[in-house]
């Protein structure tokens, strides 16, 4: 199980393990953030997902999101670990928590993580689905699209 | 000289492979990389409106300049979460 608060990885995700990663004497409150395989998209039956990183860059990538983080909620410690390769229906693929004293920064900043996450990590999915497959294509990853960043903001806020 | 070439998801699939040597002149940017690659694999063409491109696993620029022994990976939009 990796220990570090980002993290990209084959091994299944553990939730507890990833709360533990931000709790501190000052805590006041964990706000998490459990990303599932669904068993349908856009009115396909979806059978399984496979997960493809670039690896280096996606572990940056993740280490960027705590930094902004950090810099807006500065109580706030966040830990993000996204698990790759092939996942079943119902398989977690991405853990968020965030620690805070109080838990308005908490919320945010978890919600923060996670929208950020679709728009910068390069991680793909791959579905399968009865039928075919297809690759899911979202945003285009750029981190210093000020833009992007202010959509992210402004959903964690309101 | 010579630069290694990522490619993933989609992009990869277009190209059969999802790394790749090529040879390129000195002081070539990651635009003159892809366009490289568009010519030899025009069926990535149209993702050149939607890419992001790294070098060395760091988000770059299409100006950015490569150099010898360079990674230079590119990036369809992403889909993690």
């Amino acid at each position: 199980m990796p220990l570090t608060r980002t993290s990209v990885t084959t091994d299944e995700l553990e939730l507890s393990a990833v709360v533990r990663l931000v709790d501190a004497p000052a805590t006041g409150a964990v706000v998490t953030f459990v990303g599932l395989v669904r068993d349908h998209n856009q009115g396909r039956r979806v059978l399984h997902l496979v997960y493809e990183a670039y690896q280096p860059l996606a572990e940056r990538a993740l280490q960027r999101i705590l930094d902004e983080a950090r810099e807006r909620w500065p109580a706030v410690t966040l830990a993000i670990h996204h698990r790759i390769g092939r996942l079943a229906i119902g398989e977690a693929s991405v853990a968020i928590a965030a620690s805070s004293p109080h838990r308005t920064d908490a919320f945010a900043a978890c919600r923060y993580a996670i929208e950020r996450i679709k728009q910068i990590v390069p991680i793909w999915k791959h579905e399968y689905f009865e039928g075919g497959d297809i690759w899911i294509e979202g945003a285009t990853a750029d981190p210093d699209d000020v833009t992007a960043r202010e959509a992210a903001l402004r959903i964690a806020c309101t | 000289m010579h630069v290694k070439i990522r490619l993933f998801a989609r992009l990869r699939d277009l190209v059969g492979e999802g790394e790749l040597v090529r040879d390129l002149p000195a002081q070539s940017t990651v635009a003159a990389v892809w366009d490289q690659l568009v010519a030899e694999f025009p069926a990535i063409a149209p993702y050149a409106a939607s890419m992001s491109c790294a070098v060395n696993a760091d988000y770059a620029r299409l100006t950015t300049v490569v150099r010898d022994g360079d990674e230079i990976a590119f990036l369809p939009p992403v889909s993690g979460g």
